[in-house]
């Protein structure tokens, strides 16, 4: 596969809704390259989280396409999607199910069918990417949430991915553990697609954005741009902090 | 009522032990089909991976829910057992489960229960209520209108019934392998008293929960499912109909009557027994009674005894043990028939699953396991 | 396996008793439980000599007396239900005190406290002497059906976030001034229960989710391996073996 024309992530014509009526995407259009990092920024409910259950086939069953990496999300790709897309969800609680940390990390790629030392291996090197080596036989609930949050992104890392998807890296982070978790985000190289609606974060990380806004993109563009139109973040409920300026900071340097 | 070790006699808990491992190994076979796609997450990998996570929670709330503290007046408090709520919310195969594994964990992990009466224990207080619970919750449903408060009202007779049937089958393993020679009159008359008490703040506990999800999450409640619309789509702007694929798909209709034939064998047995053990019970004594008053005890007493073993408890020791050794025996053969065909029944599932499980493979999909 | 999981009954230590594997130390107490319950309960001494072995190993596992009495708490309402068996048993009856009680009543209560005591005295020797992921481990090792096993990981992995996510629940409705005193309250407090099974059943659909997104497909990967040497076993079956032969003296003598 042509590293440099096969995007790692394109969403087409996407639609959806669950079982109860609620209808959460109504047609979505995107496409990532590899390499990029891009911000999935929108207000509460306009359907962020249900359009990263689509991006490995965990929901199915609306109608358009997800493809990863030229893969077309799908039950004959299944396994392969999911090593491929490795999603970091909101509440680290629910990612980290196993009893130590360790168990935690090793799942995926012991799922994967990796075993003795190569495992341990895997699972020493993703620690270590997050910093949290020296956690490794905790339980997962005796770890502060940043900590937490930060096993997560391992268990992920783990898999080696091509695309991370994070849901809300930022939410209840204290500032430490904030600038901590941007750190290793900016130094790993994979593709990031980080779904938020922290827009200052969104400006630090990622250079290029897009708006989900009531299930559709409606807006696609640099990220320091796109929040610099007072017009459309106000048309889409999406607000900077008191005394925040897009305009005085530092865009996001782009991947080099 | 956690029974310790010690006080069902050995043959007796390693029957009920043997009961209890068949019933489980039917009900991890039926939980697969029951949380294959309930929920949002519907269309997802529809199957048995779904089970584990999802059962695992259930079985942790059930035993948080332990923990919950009704007051009921004058600093008592009751708490839920949670049999029926199980049933009623995840189905009876995925309550047993639960309910199983909270008693397992707190026999292990705390002490609760000995680990040689966990067979009785499962055998009360999981199979027992959650089997009562939903085939007449199931019943009941079928019956009256369908609103939610008939689904409210259900649940409240399900659960009222589910404890004292417990107690009474509770009741029948102490008839056969208690270890003293109480009046089986006697225990069955506490027993059942209490336990209509217990059932009734539960009845009422399990009515108001059952409500309080039915309100928000009906599709959440598994023994009021059938009740959701067909799915529209709209797509910038247009009415479009979902794929029929997302639509989960519920329980197969041979499937259904498959557990409607297991549910209705088991709760006829269970009546049965029930009724045997109280005609069992009550009615020697009355025997014995009339024998006394006309005194005709020492012929009648040989009699009774050699008639029905059950029918005269005031022995002395070692007959005792052998008339329940005896009677665990026959018990004993009658668990074998039923694990025995429990185990039938998984083989063929499993065969069938394998069958499936082939057939995917060859189309390469390894996350569409069966329904 | 380093520093796991702590749960109540579980007391860190180093004893050789916390070292032996799990599976060895859940079989030599299930057989040791399964030998006391089958003694006749005439063999008194039997009884004494099995709360000898236990203390034995009570006293190799350094788990103090005092934590061992207060954890037999527990038995209190059959301790009570054994106090009322020797008034409403059947059979002959014995005069103590002015009181008239049944001798079947008494072997009986005798029965069950000295048979309930032991089985629990034994479980919290094991609780206290086996991390919770070991014995989950053990369990699995004994070849408990796996799919039971992770249901039970799974509860006691998210047992306390419930329990927390139950205890915010109280402190919310005390915050708004409602306190639960009686009947009437049940609603409130049903409608919490309600509210926790919705958030325990979404969570257990999220951490379903967190699982396939990992490549999970209905087992679980096999990470750890608990095996147990020929010495580790019958350093383990050491206890069931005496209390056999204690059972079997009490049979014959």
């Amino acid at each position: 596969m042509d590293p440099v024309s096969t995007a790692s992530l394109e969403v087409s014509g996407l639609a959806f809704a669950y079982p109860d009526g609620h209808q959460a995407l109504f047609g979505v259009d995107f496409s990532i390259a590899r390499g990029e990092r891009v911000a999935l920024l929108g207000p509460n409910g306009a359907g962020k989280t249900t359009l990263v259950l689509h991006l490995n086939g965990i929901l199915t069953g609306g109608t358009g396409t997800v493809r990863v990496a030229g893969l077309e999300v799908g039950k004959r790709h299944m396994a392969e999607i999911r090593r491929r897309v490795g999603i970091v969800f909101q509440d680290p609680d629910d990612q980290l199910f196993m009893p130590t940390v360790r168990e935690d990390v090793a799942f995926g790629p012991a799922a994967a069918g990796l075993k003795g030392a190569e495992l341990e291996q895997r699972v020493d090197r993703a620690l270590g990417r997050v910093g949290m080596a020296e956690f490794k036989d905790r339980p997962p609930h005796h770890l502060s949430f940043g900590q937490r949050r930060r096993v997560a992104v391992a268990t992920v890392l783990a898999m080696e991915p091509e695309i991370l998807v994070l849901d809300e890296p930022s939410s209840n982070l204290d500032p430490a553990s904030r600038r901590e978790l941007a750190d290793i985000l900016r130094s790993l190289d994979v593709t990031v697609l980080m779904v938020t609606h922290d827009l200052p974060y969104a400006l630090e990380l990622c250079p290029r954005s897009l708006v989900l806004s009531d299930g559709v993109i409606a807006a696609d563009g640099a990220t320091a741009e796109l929040l610099a139109d007072d017009e459309l973040m106000r048309a889409h409920r999406l607000e900077l902090p008191y005394g925040f300026d897009p305009r005085s900071v530092p865009a996001a340097p782009g991947r080099s | 009522m956690h029974a310790p070790d010690g006080f069902i006699n050995a043959p007796v808990s390693a029957a009920a032990g043997l009961a209890a491992a068949g019933a489980i190994a039917v009900s991890l076979r039926g939980a697969r089909r029951e949380l294959g796609g309930t929920s949002r997450s519907s269309a997802a990998g529809s199957g048995g991976e779904r089970t584990a996570p999802l059962a695992g929670l259930v079985a942790a709330f059930i035993f948080a829910v332990q923990m919950l503290n009704f007051p009921v007046g004058a600093g008592t408090s009751g708490h839920l057992l949670g049999g029926a709520l199980a049933a009623i919310l995840v189905g009876p195969y995925t309550g047993v489960l639960c309910v199983s594994v909270v008693l397992l964990m707190q026999a292990v992990l705390f002490a609760d229960g000995g680990l040689t009466a966990l067979g009785v224990n499962i055998t009360t207080m999981a199979i027992t209520t959650t089997i009562v619970a939903y085939a007449l919750f199931r019943g009941l449903v079928k019956v009256l209108p369908r609103t939610r408060r008939s689904v409210t009202a259900a649940a409240f007779v399900a659960a009222l019934v589910s404890v004292p049937a417990s107690a009474v089958v509770f009741t029948l393993l102490y008839a056969v392998g208690g270890t003293t020679d109480v009046s089986l009159g006697k225990v069955a008359t506490a027993m059942v008293g209490v336990h209509v008490l217990i059932g009734v703040g539960e009845a009422v506990i399990t009515a108001l929960t059952v409500g309080a999800v039915v309100a928000v999450r009906p599709d959440l409640v598994h023994g009021a499912r059938g009740l959701r619309q067909r799915l529209k789509l709209r797509v910038n702007g247009e009415l479009v109909d979902a794929p029929a694929t997302s639509e989960p798909e519920p329980v197969p209709v041979a499937a259904r009557s498959r557990r409607t034939v297991w549910i209705t064998g088991l709760v006829t047995s269970l009546v049965l027994a029930g009724f045997v053990s109280f005609y069992a019970s009550a009615n020697p004594d009355g025997l014995e009674k009339v024998a006394t008053d006309h005194g005709i005890d020492q012929k009648a007493e040989e009699h009774a005894l050699a008639d029905s073993p059950l029918a005269d408890y005031g022995v002395e020791d070692v007959d005792d043990a052998r008339l329940s050794g005896g009677l665990a025996g026959v018990i004993g053969v009658g668990v074998t028939v039923v694990a025995g065909s429990g185990v039938f029944w998984v083989v063929r599932r499993r065969r069938t699953d394998d069958r499936r499980t082939a057939a995917e493979a060859d189309s390469g999909s390894p996350t569409d396991v069966g329904v | 396996m380093g520093a796991g999981h702590a749960h109540k009954l579980y007391r860190h230590g180093h004893s050789p008793v916390h070292a032996l594997p799990p599976h060895t130390k859940l079989a030599a107490v299930l057989a040791f439980v399964v030998v006391v319950v089958s003694t006749p309960r005439e063999a008194m001494w039997a009884f004494a000599a099995y709360a000898g072995l236990l203390g034995l190993v009570a006293y190799t596992a350094r788990v103090p007396a005092g934590f061992l009495l207060k954890r037999l708490l527990i038995e209190v309402p059959f301790v009570a239900f054994a106090v009322l068996l020797p008034f409403v048993a059947e059979g002959e009856r014995v005069g103590v005190l002015g009181l008239s009680l049944s001798v079947n009543g008494l072997w009986g209560a005798w029965n069950v406290l000295a048979k309930g005591t032991l089985g629990v005295a034994a479980s919290v020797l094991l609780a206290s002497t086996t991390e919770l992921r070991e014995l989950l481990l053990g369990l699995e090792r004994l070849r408990l059906p796996p799919l039971l096993v992770q249901i039970a990981s799974f509860m006691v992995r998210y047992g306390d976030v419930i329990t927390d996510e139950m205890r915010r629940m109280r402190i919310a409705r005390e915050s708004r001034g409602f306190e639960a005193r009686g009947v009437r309250h049940w609603g409130v407090l049903a409608k919490s229960a309600g509210a926790l099974f919705i958030r325990s059943y979404e969570r257990g659909e999220r951490v379903h989710l967190a699982m396939v997104s990992r490549g999970y497909a209905g087992s679980m990967p096999v990470i750890d391996e608990v095996t147990a040497s020929r010495a580790q076993w019958s350093y383990a079956l050491a206890l069931p073996c005496a209390a056999l032969v204690v059972c079997l003296l009490g049979w014959t003598l």
